[in-house]
Order: C-alpha cells, then sequence, then structure tokens
C-alpha cells in the first residue's frame, strides 16, 4: 500500500461522492439501486421490535422447530451451580462471565461494554502471551487462563473485574461538523492470585447479535478465499485475508469465519468456546474445566459433568444449541422504497464500504450445507468474512491464529438498525466503543482509511443517507 | 357500544345493523373485547395476589409453629395458589407490566431453573448457599433479594414461586414423589432462622409483586397500565393479547416448557420439579390462552370476548379456534402427575403416560398456526416463535 495509491483511491472516492450528491439532491431520473429487503433469503422474518433477533427462519420443519426450541431453551435459560435437582442444566463456573448465552446475547443481540459489576454484560478480555500453541493459536496465561472470568459461584473467588474508562477525542467532518469518539482502556483490577504474567496481552471482545451466523457458516470457502487479496495485488489498498484457525472437532486447521478475529471455523465451535470460557459449561469439545491449577478452589468446586464424566452440555444439547444459533431468521430489510436508503445503499458503494462490507453472497448446496433452510440461499450479510487492518486506532495487539494485532474480520452488518430495538442501546465494534453508526464508521483506520475519509468529507446529506441506508438493515 | 345497542329501540337497531351490512359486514368488536381483556386481566391477579396471600399466611403459621401439619399446609396453600398463577402467564410476551423492559417483575416471580446452592444446601454441598453464608450475608432481607436479581444478563435466580417451593419441598432427589424438607430445616438444624427469614421474606416478596401487577391494571386507579392499554388503538393492543396468547402456546409452552423436557428426558427439567407439580403448571397455563379467547376470567363471565372479536370476522375459523383450544386442554389434562415419571430414561415413547405428553404439545402445536390466523382475520399481524 503506497501513498500514491491511496492517494488515488481518495480522489475515485471524491469523484463517486460527487456524482450521488447530486443525485441525493433529487434532480432528474431515478438512477438508484433496487434493495432486496429478504436480507436472509427464505429465512428471512418480517419482524421489528424488541424480539426481532429471537424468531426461528420460518422455513424450518416441524421437527426442526422442535430443535431449535430445545437450542433456545439451553441458549437462553440461566445455568446453575453443581449440583442442582436440574442436573442438565447444573455446572456453572465455578469462574464464568455469564449465566447463559442470552446474557451477554439478551434477546439474542448484542451485549454492553461495562466494568464489571455494572450490571450490564457482553463484553470479555481475552488474554495471551506473545508465541503460538500447538494448534497455531494464542498462548494462555498460566495462572488466568485464556480469558478473564470475572465472576464466580459461592466460595469461589473470580479472577479479578474488568474496568472500563473512556476518553473522548474530537474531531469534525470536512464541513464543519464536529464530532465526539471515546477511546477506551481496559485496566484489571483485583486479580486473585497476583499479578498478570509480564507481556500479557489484552483484548475486549463484545458479544454481537446472533443472526444469521447459519447463513455465513453456509457460504462456500472457495466464494470467501477468491475475494482475499493477501498482498493488494490489484492495488485497491485492500488486502483481505482468510483466517485459518483450529476446529477442536476435525482436529485441524480451517478457515476462520466467527468472532470478531474469524478465530472460529464453525458456529459449533464458537458455541462450544463460549460455553467453555464464557459460562464455565464443560462439552464434548472442551471437556476439561477452565480452572488453572493456581486456583484451588475453582478445580475442587463440584461440577455438573454426569456420573460416568459426561460433560455439562452432551453432544446432543451442543447441537442443539448449534441448530438454534443457525436458525435465528434475519429480519427483514425496512424502508427499500425510501429514495434515502437507496441513495444511501449507492453511497455505500461509492464511499468504498462495499469492498469489505460485501453486500451479497449465495449459500451452497443442501449437501454441504446440512440444513434446508439455509441451502441455496441469495443472502444479504455485508461482509467478505476476511480479515483487514484497521489501523491503530482499533488495534487489539494482541495476535490470533493468522489474525495480526491490527485486524479484524469485517463484520456482518445485517440486523444493525435494529439493535435498538432489541437492545435499547447500540454499541458498535469488538468493543462496543462506537455509540452510534457515524461513531464506527470515524473509527476506520488502516485498509478502511480512505473510505472512511471519504465518508468524513462528504456532503451532510450523503452522510445521512449511509446511515438511513444501515438503519433500514 | 355494547351496552349503549342493547339500549337502542329494536326498530332502530335494525336500521343499524342493515346500514352496518350493507357497508360490508360488521366490523368485529376489537375495542370491546380488548376492555374485556383488560378487566379479565386484573381480575386473574387479583385472584392470583388472594391465594398468594393465603399461602403467605400459612408460612407465616408454619414459621410460628413448624410442625409436619403445618408445613404440609403451606405446600397446600403453594399448590393452590400456584394455578391462578399459572393461568395469568397468557398476559405475558408482549412487552406488558409482567415483562417490561425496565421493571416487570416476570423475572423475580417465575424465573427457572432455580439455582438451588445459590440459595440453600444441597445434597453434596451441605454448607452452600445464602441461608449457610452469614458473613456475606449478615441481613436476609427482600433488599438483598432484590438487588442480588439485578436486571439485564446477571440475574440469580433466588427468589419467586419456585424459591418458595425449594424452601418447602427440598430437592426432589427420589424418583417417585416430590422433595422431602425436613421440617427440624426450619428447627434446629444450621442456619434454621436465616432459613426461615429467606423462606418468609421471599413469600412477602412475590405479594409485593402481585400487587404491582393488580394496581397495574386495577380499573379504578388512573395513569397505570391499563389506562395506557386502553388508550393504544384497538388494533394495536388486540396484537398485543393474541401475541401473548400465540407465544406461549407453542414457543413457551409447547416448546420450552414440555418438549424440551419430553425430547431431552432430563428428569428434573420440568418447571416445578421440587413439589412435583408440573402437570397442574401446564394445564393452568394452556387454559389462560382459553381464558383469554373465551373472556372467562375469575369472577368476570361476561363481556364481549376476543373469540366474539374473531367469530365477527369469521365464524368458522372462531369455531375451529375454539374447539382446538378445548382440545388442548383437554390433551394436556391427561398428563398423568407426575410430569417427570414420563422423561426417565428408559420409558418408551409408546408408554401411555409419555405419549399423552407427545399429544398435548401436538395438541398445542396444532392450534398456534389457528391463532395466526385469527389475528390475520381481524386484519393483525402477529409474529410468533
Amino acid at each position: 500500500m503506497t501513498r500514491t495509491r491511496s492517494r488515488s483511491r481518495a480522489a475515485a472516492a471524491t469523484a463517486a461522492v460527487a456524482a450521488l450528491a447530486a443525485s441525493v439532491a433529487g434532480c432528474g431520473g431515478d438512477d438508484l439501486p433496487e434493495l432486496e429487503p429478504a436480507l436472509g433469503g427464505d429465512t428471512t422474518r418480517e419482524v421489528t421490535g424488541r424480539n426481532a433477533f429471537g424468531f426461528a427462519a420460518p422455513t424450518l420443519t416441524n421437527e426442526e422447530r422442535r430443535t431449535f426450541e430445545i437450542g433456545d431453551s439451553f441458549f437462553t435459560q440461566n445455568w446453575v451451580t453443581a449440583p442442582a435437582s436440574t442436573t442438565d442444566r447444573d455446572g456453572l463456573g465455578p469462574t464464568f462471565n455469564a449465566q447463559a448465552c442470552s446474557s451477554c446475547h439478551l434477546l439474542d443481540g448484542r451485549g454492553t461494554p461495562a466494568s464489571t459489576g455494572n450490571g450490564a454484560l457482553g463484553l470479555l478480555l481475552r488474554l495471551s502471551l506473545p508465541g503460538e500453541n500447538q494448534q497455531g493459536g494464542p498462548v494462555p496465561d498460566p495462572v488466568y487462563g485464556d480469558q478473564l472470568q470475572d465472576r464466580s459461584i459461592n466460595g469461589v473467588p473470580a479472577e479479578g473485574e474488568v474496568v472500563i474508562t473512556y476518553e473522548d477525542i474530537t474531531g469534525e467532518y470536512a464541513d464543519g461538523t464536529p464530532y465526539t469518539l471515546r477511546a477506551p482502556t481496559y485496566r484489571i483490577e483485583s486479580l486473585a492470585f497476583g499479578p498478570l504474567t509480564d507481556g500479557v496481552m489484552i483484548s475486549p471482545r463484545l458479544a454481537p447479535q446472533v443472526i444469521g451466523v447459519g447463513l455465513l457458516e453456509a457460504i462456500p470457502e472457495a466464494d470467501i478465499v477468491a475475494a482475499a487479496d493477501p498482498d493488494d495485488a490489484d492495488g485497491d489498498g485492500i488486502s483481505g485475508r482468510p483466517n485459518r484457525v483450529w476446529n477442536p472437532r476435525t482436529q485441524q486447521a480451517e478457515l476462520g469465519r466467527f468472532g470478531w478475529k474469524a478465530n472460529a471455523p464453525t458456529v459449533e465451535a464458537q458455541a462450544a468456546g463460549a460455553f467453555s470460557g464464557d459460562i464455565g459449561i464443560t462439552s464434548p469439545l472442551h471437556p476439561a474445566s477452565t480452572c488453572t491449577e493456581a486456583q484451588a478452589e475453582c478445580a475442587a468446586a463440584p461440577n455438573g459433568d454426569g456420573p460416568d464424566g459426561e460433560p455439562e452440555v452432551d453432544e446432543s444439547r451442543l447441537g442443539s444449541v448449534t441448530f438454534y444459533n443457525r436458525t435465528l431468521a434475519v429480519p427483514a430489510m425496512r424502508d427499500t422504497d425510501d429514495r434515502d436508503v437507496r441513495a444511501g445503499a449507492a453511497a455505500f458503494e461509492g464511499l468504498g464500504c462495499a469492498t469489505c462490507h460485501t453486500p451479497s453472497h449465495t449459500t451452497g448446496p443442501l449437501d454441504d450445507v446440512g440444513i434446508e433452510a439455509l441451502a441455496d440461499q441469495t443472502v444479504f450479510p455485508y461482509t467478505d468474512l476476511l480479515l483487514h487492518d484497521m489501523g491503530e486506532g482499533l488495534a487489539d495487539g494482541r495476535p490470533d491464529f493468522e489474525a495480526s494485532g491490527t485486524e479484524w474480520r469485517t463484520p456482518p452488518l445485517w440486523g444493525i438498525g435494529l439493535i435498538p430495538d432489541v437492545n435499547g442501546e447500540r454499541f458498535l465494534l469488538h468493543d462496543g466503543r462506537a455509540r452510534t453508526i457515524e461513531e464506527a464508521i470515524l473509527w476506520h483506520g488502516g485498509e478502511a482509511e480512505a473510505a472512511k475519509e471519504a465518508f468524513r468529507t462528504a456532503d451532510a446529506d450523503v452522510r445521512a443517507a449511509v446511515v438511513a441506508f444501515l438503519e433500514a438493515l | 357500544m355494547r351496552s349503549i345497542s342493547h339500549r337502542l329501540p329494536l326498530a332502530l337497531a335494525a336500521v343499524v345493523a342493515v346500514a352496518l351490512s350493507a357497508c360490508g359486514g360488521d366490523e368485529p368488536p376489537v375495542a370491546d373485547a380488548v376492555e374485556t381483556y383488560a378487566d379479565g386481566v386484573h381480575a386473574s391477579y387479583a385472584a392470583s395476589l388472594e391465594s398468594a396471600t393465603a399461602m403467605d399466611v400459612a408460612i407465616d403459621a408454619f414459621l410460628a409453629d413448624p410442625t409436619e401439619a403445618t408445613l404440609d399446609a403451606a405446600k397446600q396453600a403453594w399448590l393452590d395458589a400456584r394455578d391462578d398463577y399459572g393461568l395469568t402467564e397468557a398476559f405475558r410476551f408482549y412487552g406488558g407490566p409482567i415483562d417490561d423492559e425496565e421493571d416487570g417483575p416476570e423475572g423475580l416471580i417465575n424465573a427457572w431453573p432455580m439455582d438451588e446452592a445459590y440459595v440453600d444446601y444441597v445434597e453434596g454441598a451441605p454448607d452452600a448457599g445464602i441461608v449457610n453464608d452469614p458473613e456475606t450475608y449478615p441481613t436476609i432481607d427482600a433488599e438483598l433479594l432484590v438487588s442480588l436479581n439485578e436486571a439485564g444478563g446477571e440475574t440469580n435466580i433466588s427468589t419467586g414461586w419456585h424459591a418458595i417451593e425449594f424452601l418447602l419441598w427440598g430437592q426432589d432427589l427420589n424418583d417417585d414423589g416430590p422433595g422431602d424438607r425436613p421440617v427440624s430445616d426450619y428447627v434446629d438444624a444450621p442456619n434454621a432462622d436465616r432459613r426461615a427469614t429467606y423462606l418468609a421474606t421471599t413469600s412477602d416478596l412475590l405479594l409485593t409483586h402481585l400487587q404491582s401487577m393488580v394496581d397495574a391494571w386495577d380499573p379504578e386507579a388512573e395513569g397505570n397500565y391499563r389506562a395506557e392499554f386502553l388508550a393504544l388503538d384497538p388494533d394495536v393492543a388486540m396484537t398485543n393479547i393474541i401475541t401473548g396468547i400465540g407465544e406461549l402456546s407453542r414457543g413457551e409452552l409447547a416448546g420450552e416448557r414440555m418438549n424440551v423436557a419430553y425430547s431431552e428426558r432430563s428428569q428434573e427439567d420440568e418447571h416445578s420439579c421440587f413439589s412435583d407439580n408440573t402437570t397442574n403448571d401446564i394445564i393452568a397455563n394452556a387454559s389462560g390462552i382459553r381464558m383469554v379467547l373465551t373472556g372467562e376470567y375469575p369472577g368476570v363471565t361476561d363481556g364481549t370476548s376476543v373469540l366474539d372479536a374473531i367469530a365477527a370476522a369469521d365464524e368458522d375459523l372462531a369455531d375451529e379456534l375454539s374447539a382446538q383450544v378445548d382440545a388442548s386442554v383437554a390433551a394436556v389434562s391427561d398428563i398423568p402427575a407426575p410430569f417427570d415419571a414420563h422423561l426417565r430414561d428408559g420409558v418408551p415413547d409408546s408408554d401411555p403416560g409419555r405419549a399423552s405428553v407427545l399429544t398435548g404439545i401436538e395438541a398445542l402445536e396444532a392450534q398456534t398456526p389457528t391463532i395466526v390466523s385469527a389475528a390475520e382475520a381481524l386484519d393483525l399481524t402477529i409474529n410468533v416463535s
């Protein structure tokens, strides 16, 4: 990526924006794009409001819907301290971040970044030391593991407390309109087992809305990899890279698709990892507890394993929870006929956003996908599922498999407009630092610097149209 | 509307009827049905508060004089009160006062599963729970219990019906009956006094929360939720009403509460696992759906019902739905207690008890698309799981 290239990219974007400004101004004919409301293909449901992320895809069979209900139950209901009469729901912790998947993905939605004990949940801190483990992934802290668990059952100490503070950063759009971003700082206090190892790296991760993950999983790997351009051979300044990450099911490295750094290859691996790391629930993929040797009370606490050592969530229930995640309906796009929304879609493309936030994909055939409702669907997630250098401002400095300390996976944008409906507030980016769509855009840097600058320097009505478009997703 | 038309002279009423039908049929009496519903919700919560108060009195009597007889009386009062509450679950799932995002008490009243070891000792952990931890929790009072059940994701389920149930029955550790907590837990066992305080506190708290529901729907009060509800466009109010029963019917009752336990064969994966009262919980929920449709609430039996409104739009559909809810209530009423007997490993699907659970699930599933169609007949769109 050279300076010259970056300039020419900016110039091209400026020209595109000028054309768009004329189009937004609304003189003359309508050459704006037609928008498809069915963002999730046939899995789409026309829903808004508080439960907008919580419905089943309408195309499930009756039998599949019952599996969905079982998954819903184990996703939504709290896990409880072992031993309990509800033997299939005990084994919480002993240390944990949340008592249920739905604690952070409230109503299948998005988490809230909050300091420990603040009443809100949804952000956790990953920990690791420099280097790679045997699978090519992060090396855990020997005492605290690979994630700070800031809560615990009675009688067991929590590992520590997360304290988030924010500092305001001010800036302005090219037209002089000021804006304020908030830059977070993460501190860990009340460490129960002494200081963290020197050189430990910390990465905050916010729980995203769940919708559509089954469709993203169903996009053929070849299509994702084909869009990669690791050496920026086409010279557009964008070098999407696939992550290659460990799949505990197949015991091999595979394309990473999920998580903020694409560090999980499948919905199942993501779910089993979260059961283990976030809730302290063992599964066939993570049969061991997360207590480290230094954590004696944690290791000595009763667990919820079965009489013959069966893990706390068994194969069948892990399957149901995975199925549930995969088959949540994607809410339909609203206001697709609205002129501003359509102009915003054009501007989204013109500013360069769509280069990484790839609008459309087609899912694979039933033989590859396994669930009829997810097969052969034309969907609009607005992601390429690839890693991009997003600049120092967003960097966590903590590599994760092949993702560097400045790279993040392009997150899907479907449902972004409905987050306030479901969760009241909207905290965007990997750690929820952005409180609005504009702030999220303005944090973009690195490969997205030119697109961000094109947005920052665009006319107010173009910016408003982009936001109107995203609000309709 | 209804009472006025009764006062019209017959001839005029006939003219009105002709005029209405000339405009393409009677408008379904949605606003009247909404008002009947609001009256019925209030009456139902009032009935629930009344029987819960009787339970609270029985619990106080037990704690004043803990004997087998007073414990049995307290348990019976819990069972009696539970039926009245179960009916009111048909008023959930549309963001009404019970589920209000900010201060809805549902999680404090009826959350599940119960975190037993968070509250008291359990098999294998004799010192577990708030009851046995005076160091961390020197004072057990309502403030503490509410604070431990903070909103959002951080809920620890330690209040409400199932906490009271656990403190009366204890863990259900045997295959053939409910839990069997000894009276001595409240006499000379370690922390007996703290356990008694916990039970009395959580019972009082339940009354406070039920009272808040009665107040929210009180027709005599001003500025409460009922007033807001009746000020809504009747179509919006009716959408909420039908969404509530539609969601309870399939996603919640047939799905979460029956199918999960049935399919997973998890013996205590049932809502009232300590008392083995789950079959009655299910009957109460299914009856609540029928109650909302027929308008036959505790002490309120006249008034335009939701079914009347549906019938005005599509009489055949109303008849079909009426028959289906009768069938589902009958089907779940046929499930033999205890519910957990049908969940055991080794019980074949052909076992009559186990088969009756599936029949109940299927009946509730079958009526749900009809509930959705009923909304459509009223030109409403509802989304249910």
